[in-house]
């Protein structure tokens, strides 16, 4: 059961069908395709109060509330949206879908292929950062609001917000870009190729078409699935969780480290509910997102036409996005003559930080869409 | 507005772009915003004030001035504002010649160590505690403390120039009196610097 107090409550799912064909950055096409999203709050009469929230890598539309009375858990980002929290929804009509590509709903690989009748497994075209923000806007078209009060995301999701502020300039107010970074370093990509690796050398993934042959690369999955959660933590922080603390130990049995057991289990919960041909996409997503590539790997000339304010925010034991990922940001917007405020944010808890209800990064939070409310009361 | 802050708004052109080393909660850059368009942008490192700034929606970022404005290319704001900062930084004279690398002028503000009462603290064998210098030596933030004449010393050697300045009494008033003597007689000095080049 969820707790009721500060919860937007019971949500429904909802279900955005484009059937024109959508062409993807590549030039591959799609005939149409289909997004589900979840809204939390009123939009008010101005259509003037609605904020998008982008998911990271695994995430999805279901951020906040619950589906059934019975849900054991709520939304991914629960602590941060609802009545009174720093994304508040007694003040804001909340948008939060799941991306293209993904596998909660959203036209992706599991899905039928119209063409062949079969599961698109790999052969789902490629999906760019662009194309997700392009494929927002379409949804955004669609529940008919012109601009965001703020467009919000951590991780791949503050890359999608950045992305926003500058292909979309004139429909947001606000880009709120945490935990992320401009594009990958070459540690990140090779950490993600790791994870594609294990997934494609599964001998259940059968070139990508293991729903076809009835079966799943779960071993491959879990792998890639237990390399990406050591990134999201920092050194210290599992050191203070698990430590070298052994689980259940009994005697005369080979023992267990808590942090293997712990490493397991989040691969196998993964493994049984995520897509492999979704997360190699969206790994590959992530490699390819560099938005300044068309401008000279310039950020700053990348970043000219936007028109919002931004907020960074970094946290400093994250070694995925590292605080100075943020800094790049900040230097290119400064630079640029952007408005722009940025937090570094105390924390042991890594690349995670940007989920966890961190009482500074919710205040700075809170402080920065209080701004953005009463600057919607004043307009 | 705090009366020191009003100095400093009277030495900034309007529609300046410019660059507030230790913001605080923001009320300078908030009051130019308003009053003078200017574009500002503050550096803090205090959380509290960083949210006080987003409240006025005023742009700040989070950064220690002691790991230098290194961030910041040459010649990007017109002008680099510090006020009351100077004191407590690592390294004050390269933080000045970092102001003046990245903006045209500066404006730089400190309370005068020279001043009378700091003397006669410092004559009776005490540290001096003050309302302008109110912390002990042991808890003080300020560990570069100086005299108006140490300042512009600093700025000849460094080939700042002064373009202007402003002595005051410890409620920010001019007057007369003090200008007879100001090392003697102002608790705060503000100046207004720039390049030697540019004169």
């Amino acid at each position: 059961m969820i707790k009721k107090e500060n919860s937007v409550g019971l949500v429904v799912e909802q279900v955005y069908q484009e059937n024109k064909p959508f062409i993807l950055k590549s030039g591959d096409e799609l005939p149409g395709f289909k997004l589900v999203y979840e809204t939390y709050g009123k939009l008010n009469t101005e259509k003037s109060n609605a904020v998008l929230i982008c998911h990271a890598l695994s995430g999805h539309h279901h951020a906040a509330g619950a589906h059934s009375e019975d849900d054991k858990k709520p939304g991914w980002w629960d602590s941060c949206i609802g009545p009174n929290k720093p994304i508040d929804t007694n003040k804001f009509f909340v948008v939060s879908l799941n991306n293209l590509g993904g596998c909660h709903g959203s036209t992706g690989p599991i899905d039928i292929n119209p063409e062949t009748g079969e599961p698109y497994g790999s052969k789902f075209p490629a999906v760019s950062v662009e194309d997700w923000v392009s494929s927002q806007v379409m949804l955004t078209d669609h529940l008919g609001i012109k601009k965001y009060a703020a467009v919000i995301g951590g991780s791949l999701g503050g890359m999608q917000a950045l992305q926003w502020a500058i292909d979309y300039p004139n429909r947001l107010s606000n880009a709120i870009v945490i935990a992320a970074a401009p594009k990958l370093s070459a540690q990140n990509i090779a950490f993600n190729e790791i994870a594609r690796h294990a997934i494609e050398s599964d001998p259940e993934f059968h070139s990508g078409n293991y729903i076809s042959s009835k079966t799943k690369p779960t071993q491959g999955l879990m792998i890639a699935r237990m390399i990406g959660h050591v990134t999201y933590l920092s050194d210290d922080g599992m050191g203070t969780k698990f430590g070298r603390e052994l689980q259940n130990h009994i005697e005369g049995e080979e023992s267990e480290f808590q942090i293997q057991s712990y490493l397991h289990h989040q691969g196998e919960v993964f493994s049984q509910n995520f897509d492999a041909n979704t997360y190699i996409l969206m790994t590959k997503a992530l490699d390819y997102f560099d938005p300044s590539e068309k401008f000279d790997n310039d950020l700053t000339k990348t970043l000219a036409p936007a028109l919002c304010n931004f907020l960074v925010i970094s946290f400093t034991s994250d070694w995925r996005f590292p605080v100075d990922r943020s800094r790049e940001i900040v230097k290119a917007l400064v630079a640029a003559n952007k408005n722009v405020s940025a937090a570094e944010i105390e924390s042991t808890h890594g690349h995670d930080s940007f989920l966890l209800p961190i009482a500074r990064y919710f205040n700075t939070l809170s402080a920065f869409m209080n701004r953005t409310f009463q600057e919607l009361n004043e307009s | 507005m705090r009366a020191d802050l009003e100095l400093i708004a009277d030495l900034v052109p309007p529609n300046s772009r410019l660059l507030d080393l230790g913001c605080g909660d923001g009320e300078l850059l908030a009051h130019l915003k308003e009053s003078k368009e200017v574009k500002g942008y503050g550096l803090d490192v205090d959380p509290n004030n960083i949210e006080k700034c987003l409240l006025k929606g005023v742009n700040v970022i989070e950064h220690d001035l002691d790991r230098g404005l290194a961030s910041f290319s040459s010649d990007s704001f017109q002008i680099v504002v510090m006020t009351e900062t100077l004191q407590s930084v690592k390294e004050p004279d390269q933080l000045l010649s970092e102001m003046l690398r990245i903006g045209e002028e500066c404006i730089v503000s400190f309370p005068n160590f020279g001043n009378w009462r700091c003397r006669l603290q410092l004559g009776r064998g005490g540290m001096p505690v003050s309302k302008h210098l109110p912390n002990n030596w042991f808890d003080t933030p300020n560990i570069h403390l100086c005299t108006c004449a140490d300042f512009e010393r600093l700025c000849n050697d460094l080939k700042i120039v002064i373009l202007e300045k402003k002595y005051v009494n410890s409620e920010h008033e001019q007057n007369a009196l003090i200008q007879i003597a100001p090392n003697l007689l102002s608790a705060y000095a503000f100046y207004r610097l720039g390049r030697i080049q540019d004169v």
